[in-house]
């Protein structure tokens, strides 16, 4: 077992995140689109979790309620038992942190490598020296494969995507959040580089508890890091259980359906 | 030289105005056969679409064939007259199917304009409703929607639109498909209709044989007969599906199997680990083989001279440790 020492799920610790009957609506009338259809699920401290689907299933649309950068259209979502909507933004935010799927709609062309990792010290408790920061941002860097010395003062459109992406790691190390919630982490890094940033998160969940919320269509990736699995569609989660279950064993036609399309390397489809 | 296609010794950089060459492909050899799908799998960067481009006569500056030949039928195509190779290459001989070509598509033209260039380019005689009938019989015949002819690109799923460019890019029956990463951003089911439907190609003798690029090793998994393997604009080992997907013997194919997650038991009962490090600059290679920066089993002449090709059966391998 990869997290053998992962907090499990157990009737006395308190979820960290609660979703109870969540639901969000786009547009109305003719227009309407129910893009997540009265979800709940509870995710337990240092837990990492999957939530898994096909594009347009409704993860990403989660993943923003979640992350407080959209209001749901109904129910709610509790952080230590609190609802997150009637927090301070800034409380929420040095707690729960994100990696977004797209890493180019998320740095402003303007800022440096530097000054954009400089802004997530705003979300930090103490007050550090340049040179620390600067030593801080350079180890962060050097944790995701990223050369500091030849990168820092680069700015985005001079980056790779995969280095972009490697750099949203980077700031989510840096700011060191409880929940980090992960919506396509990896998807431009390549297949040899990918496991080792995994790899780099498990670690981070494993030694300072950290709880991680994976948000992909990527089966291989939600099995390998995850304790358990949401699986979701069309708005809906269909099914969950723990990675092994869901995998090994499925009982939903939609998760069955979607592992038997996945091509693997043992066996081979029958066209 | 009597061949499908073959690219021989090929390289083909890209000259940028500032004087600089990024040698995206770099002494490549490498045949298709007939009756087969030869998967090309590498990670982003090492230079498939690259080879893609001049095996399929599509390439254009600041992409420059800088050696080496691509035959076919025993001419090299590369110095036949342009007119001759639009004429009885391109489209009838051999056939691309562009990274992003589902994308491409020109939003305000319906489907059907896409087919009607593209015979009337081959046939400037042949009316619209020709056109459109012989798109129309090859659609019915592979069991897609016609009223696919009729729709907008964003009327359509990825999936579909991918599937409709393959078989309008294939009505003139070429012998080869090129087909560079045709699932990539689709979903795993649309994934696998859409290689059902390039196996349906072969298996009606419309097409002889397919190129299949892509980035995912499970996917050739399922689909190729023989796989070749790039890295940083070089071939490190070719061979059967078998031997590169359960057997490998150079340390970069070895390692990248090694690293991929699929959702099969054994990747929970272990850490995968990655490659250390990323591929070399193609503009600043390292001396000698190219991925000695980041082999675990490199050698002191690995990091002086390039490893030359070593052929046992049908596998090729360019490492100094199979010498
Ligand atoms: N801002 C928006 N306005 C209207 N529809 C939206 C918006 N964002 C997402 N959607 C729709 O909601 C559905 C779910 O989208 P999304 O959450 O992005 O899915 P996923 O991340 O699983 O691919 C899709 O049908 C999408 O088109
Ligand atoms: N039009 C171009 N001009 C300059 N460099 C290019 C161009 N297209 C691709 N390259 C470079 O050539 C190399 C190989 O690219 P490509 O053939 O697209 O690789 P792949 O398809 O394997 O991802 C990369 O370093 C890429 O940046
Ligand atoms: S030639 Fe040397 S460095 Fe290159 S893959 Fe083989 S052993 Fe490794
Ligand atoms: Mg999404
Ligand atoms: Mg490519």
């Amino acid at each position: 077992m990869v997290l053998a020492n992962a907090v499990k799920r157990d009737e006395k610790v308190r979820p960290l995140l609660q979703v109870e009957n969540l639901t969000k609506v786009f547009g109305g009338g003719r227009n309407e689109v129910v893009a997540v259809d009265d979800i709940s699920f509870a995710i337990a401290p240092g837990e990492i979790v999957s939530l898994l689907g096909e594009s347009g299933s409704g993860k990403t649309t989660t993943a923003r309620m979640i992350l407080r950068l959209s209001r749901p259209t109904k129910g709610r979502i509790l952080y230590e038992g609190k609802d997150i909507n009637e927090m301070k933004g800034i409380d929420y935010w040095r707690r729960a942190q994100t990696i977004f799927q797209d890493p180019f709609s998320s740095f402003n062309s303007f800022y440096s490598v530097h000054s954009f990792l400089g802004k997530a010290f705003r979300l930090a408790d103490n007050d550090f020296s340049e040179d620390e920061r600067r030593a801080l941002m350079e180890k962060a860097m050097e944790d995701v494969g990223l050369n500091a010395s030849e990168l820092l003062f680069k700015r985005p459109h001079e980056l790779s995507g995969g280095q972009r992406q490697r750099l949203m790691i980077a700031r989510a190390l840096l700011i060191g959040p409880e929940l980090l919630v992960a919506d396509e982490p990896t998807s431009m890094i390549d297949a040899s580089s990918r496991v080792g940033i995994l790899n780099m998160l498990m670690d981070l969940s494993r030694k300072h508890g950290m709880t991680i919320m994976f948000i992909t269509h990527d089966i291989g990736l939600a099995y390998y890091t995850s304790d358990r699995l949401l699986i979701m569609n069309e708005g809906r989660i269909v099914e969950e259980g723990s990675a092994e279950e869901v995998v090994e064993r499925p009982t939903n036609a939609y998760t069955k359906r979607l592992l038997a399309d996945i091509p693997t390397l043992r066996r081979k489809w029958d066209t | 030289m009597k061949n499908l296609l073959k690219a021989q010794d090929l390289r083909a950089y890209y000259r940028l105005v500032d004087g600089t060459e990024i040698k995206a492909v770099d002494g490549v050899t490498l045949e298709l056969r007939p009756n087969e799908v030869l998967g090309i799998a590498g990670e982003s960067g090492c230079g498939k679409s690259t080879l893609a481009a001049v095996m399929s006569l599509t390439h254009n500056p600041p992409l420059r064939v800088v050696d080496g030949h691509v035959a076919a039928n025993g001419s090299n195509l590369l110095t036949m007259p342009p007119e001759q190779v639009r004429r009885e290459i391109k489209g009838r001989h051999i056939s691309v199917v562009p990274q992003g070509a589902m994308n491409a598509l020109n939003p305000t033209q319906r489907v059907r304009n896409f087919a009607i260039d593209m015979l009337q380019e081959h046939f400037p005689e042949m009316t619209k409703a020709q056109a459109i009938d012989l798109a129309r019989a090859r659609i019915e015949e592979l069991s897609l929607p016609v009223r696919v002819l009729d729709s907008y690109p964003h009327e359509l799923s990825g999936g579909m639109k991918q599937r409709t460019i393959i078989v309008l890019s294939t009505l003139l029956d070429p012998k080869v498909l090129i087909a560079d990463e045709p699932t990539s951003a689709l979903d795993v089911t649309s994934q696998k209709i859409v290689i059902k439907l390039l196996l349906a190609l072969l298996g009606e003798g419309i097409i002889t044989s397919i190129a299949f690029i892509t980035h995912e090793l499970p996917l050739l998994r399922q689909v190729a007969d023989r796989i070749a393997i790039m890295y940083a604009g070089k071939l490190v080992e070719v061979g059967s599906m078998d031997e590169i997907i359960f057997s490998p013997e150079h340390p970069y194919t070895r390692a990248l199997m090694g690293s991929m997650l699929v959702p099969e038991k054994h990747i929970r009962e272990q850490r995968i680990e990655a490659i250390p490090g990323v591929p070399p600059d193609l503009k600043d290679l390292p001396i000698g083989c190219r991925f000695h920066p980041r082999c675990q089993k490199r050698l002191p002449v690995c990091s002086q001279e390039e490893p030359p090709a070593k052929i046992v059966g049908d596998r090729t391998t360019w490492c100094w440790l199979m010498q």
